[in-house]
């Protein structure tokens, strides 16, 4: 069973020339069928740590491990993190002008799956899980991310998760800047891949909203850059209720 | 010999452009148009059409200082059955029908050369297989002329390919009869330390169509003027155009469509992707619809790609419009950067970074390859676009 690692992680950015330690120390175990929600305030270094797991190059680990199945993520290039089976929905995902979003899957898919998919079942493939989408069929002669509104972007970010089937998936704030019918049929993706009981799921919100959709096993507060409590799926609730106020008044936070 | 009886002689010779001599797009020039290099002033860099272009490395071409050695560059040329080749005196006809020299370089160009080559498709001919033109620099310098017509409803597609090395000016005249069709793909695959300057007329008869397709990935300056003129109704043009520009080397295409005869079409796309220190692209869209062009359907377009730091583009686009009376005019511009965001991107679905970076220059130049029409170009050009990456990776 695959499972994700995360010991002590300390992560520091460059910003106006100073460097910023974003990451306090992160200790944090997602299993291969378990959903973990994190939250917590802006600024807590909630996307810090999704784009460090990823291994974007603006996030300097200083200390810490992360493992996948025992091996060292953090010694990996992004996109061996990725063919080795992380996943990162990102918040805000990119335009990337002359490659058309069918090109991109399939050379995307080529990568994970280590062989070109047959190009009949492919094409099926990938247009049923647009159909579950509800993505318009042109989407796929369309440049990646060009000129897609909030939520076309969101939604092209989980046919990917759907296509690439991860063992470990980190969803960055998929639910910020969606209107209910689009929060649904984003969280009917992930819900369809959380059942598969293939992947871990790392759901990184600012809001509760999306948890009434997608249940998690485990809630973690996330508060000057570690995780300041941990609870079942009540912890959301209560932070529903009495928001993040007890974390960042000086609590667990700076 | 072919006929072209459509084509008024002189059409586009001073006289014509003069009508645009009030324009911006003629004005900004530093002097008229002339077959005489004399007429011109020696460029000192910071006249409006020499303003991007590095005169010191020109080797001479600009001032008078270049002189042909015999060695420059050596010319084949295989033509299907049909197609008559023939090497012609200065004083031959055709020559310069097309336009007159723009700046000093095509002048000089003009004024120096022996002789000139002509290539001519009689009327009605379709030629099934591409006329090839080889010019190999073989180190030295020269001045040359090529003439292209095509007669009354000929077809033919006419690839130029530039290799080696050579200091070269050079001009070429394409002339097309009523309803002909010609496509032409001019390739600068030069090695490192060429130079290549020319202007290109393109002299588009009564619904007749021109394709000018130029592929510039060699030299070290490669400066070209591609220009079209009409010389009846209907006459469509389309110009794309694909430049891969490394580290050092100066690419400089400056485009004119004059729209001085109604109801003809134009449409422009030129591509470019730049990589390296001191990769310099140059991009000069000009379209003038003149007063009398009613019915005139236009559109420009320049788009760049910047893969590494160090690299510049200049693009400037130009469309001046002396009448109302048209069916559309457009232009756009734009030059966007392979950044670091989308590299990762890509990666973090799995796909290595260089990989990556051939994803999105092969798909950048995709769209314009596929208007060639000419299999074993597009072919060769996807080819060549990959080996500019392998090396840049």
């Amino acid at each position: 069973m695959a499972t994700l690692e995360i010991h002590d992680l300390h992560v520091t950015v460059e910003a106006d020339n100073a460097t910023k330690e974003i990451l306090k120390g992160v200790d944090l175990t997602v299993k291969q069928g378990e959903t973990h929600a994190i939250m917590g305030p802006n600024g807590s270094g909630k996307s810090t740590l999704a784009y460090s797991l990823a291994g974007h190059p603006k996030y300097t680990i200083t200390s810490g491990t992360v493992t996948l199945d025992g091996e060292d993520v953090l010694e990996m290039s992004v996109d061996e993190r990725a063919r080795a089976g992380l996943f990162l929905a990102m918040q805000y995902p990119v335009e990337v002008p002359g490659v058309s979003v069918s090109n991109f899957l399939r050379t995307s898919a080529t990568a994970i799956r280590g062989e070109a998919p047959k190009l009949r079942t492919w094409v099926k493939e990938v247009k049923e899980a647009m159909e579950r989408l509800s993505i318009d069929p042109s989407f796929a002669e369309r440049n990646v991310n060009e000129g897609f509104s909030g939520g076309e972007k969101k939604r092209h970010e989980i046919l990917q998760l759907e296509l690439l089937k991860p063992k470990i998936a980190i969803l960055d704030e998929t639910d910020s800047g969606l209107d209910v019918d689009a929060l649904r049929v984003v969280s009917e993706g992930v819900n369809r891949v959380r059942e598969s009981g293939e992947v871990g799921t790392l759901l990184i919100t600012h809001y509760t909203r999306i948890l009434r959709y997608i249940k998690p096993d485990h809630v973690h507060v996330f508060a000057g850059g570690r995780i300041a409590e941990s609870g079942g799926a009540e912890l959301a609730d209560k932070l529903e209720a009495e928001g993040y106020e007890a974390y960042t008044k000086g609590g667990a936070s700076e | 010999m072919a006929e072209a009886q459509n084509i008024p002689v002189g059409s586009t010779t001073a006289g014509q452009i003069a009508v645009a001599a009030e324009s911006t797009v003629a004005t900004r020039m530093s002097a008229p148009p002339s077959f005489d290099v004399a007429d011109f002033p020696v460029p000192h860099g910071r006249e409006e059409e020499w303003r991007f272009t590095p005169l010191d490395r020109l080797r001479g071409l600009h001032d008078g200082t270049a002189v042909a050695n015999g060695t420059g560059v050596k010319v084949d040329v295989q033509a299907p059955e049909g197609v008559t080749v023939e090497t012609v005196g200065r004083d031959d006809a055709r020559i310069g029908r097309a336009g007159a020299p723009v700046d000093r370089v095509a002048a000089q160009a003009y004024s120096a050369f022996e002789k000139a080559g002509v290539i001519t498709v009689p009327k009605e001919t379709v030629l099934t297989e591409p006329i090839r033109i080889a010019v190999h620099g073989e180190g030295g310098t020269a001045f040359a002329h090529q003439v292209i017509e095509l007669g009354a409803f000929a077809e033919a597609v006419v690839v130029i390919d530039h290799t080696g090395d050579a200091v070269l000016a050079a001009n070429v005249d394409y002339l097309l009869g009523d309803g002909a069709k010609l496509t032409v793909v001019s390739v600068q695959d030069w090695d490192d330390k060429a130079v290549h300057v020319g202007q290109h007329n393109a002299l588009v008869g009564r619904d007749a169509s021109f394709k000018s397709v130029v592929v510039t990935f060699g030299g070290d300056v490669v400066r070209l003027h591609p220009r079209v003129s009409y010389a009846g109704t209907g006459g469509e043009a389309e110009l794309y155009g694909l430049y891969f520009t490394d580290a050092g080397q100066h690419q400089e295409h400056r485009l004119l469509v004059d729209h001085n005869t109604p109801h003809c079409k134009s449409n422009v796309a030129y591509k470019g992707a730049l990589q390296g220190d001191d990769a310099h692209a140059v991009w000069i869209g000009d379209v003038l619809i003149e007063a009398k062009a009613e019915g005139t359907d236009t559109y420009e377009m320049n788009r760049n790609l910047v893969l590494t730091d160090g690299a510049r583009v200049d693009s400037v686009p130009n469309l001046e419009i002396e009448t109302g009376e048209i069916v559309g005019a457009g232009h756009a511009s734009a030059t966007g950067r392979f950044d670091d965001e989308q590299l990762f991107y890509l990666m973090a679905r799995g796909i290595p970074a260089d990989e990556a970076r051939r994803l999105v220059v092969r798909g950048f130049f995709a769209e314009l390859v596929q208007q060639i029409g000419v299999d074993d170009i597009e072919e060769r050009l996807l080819v060549k676009i990959d080996e500019e990456l392998e090396a840049s990776v």
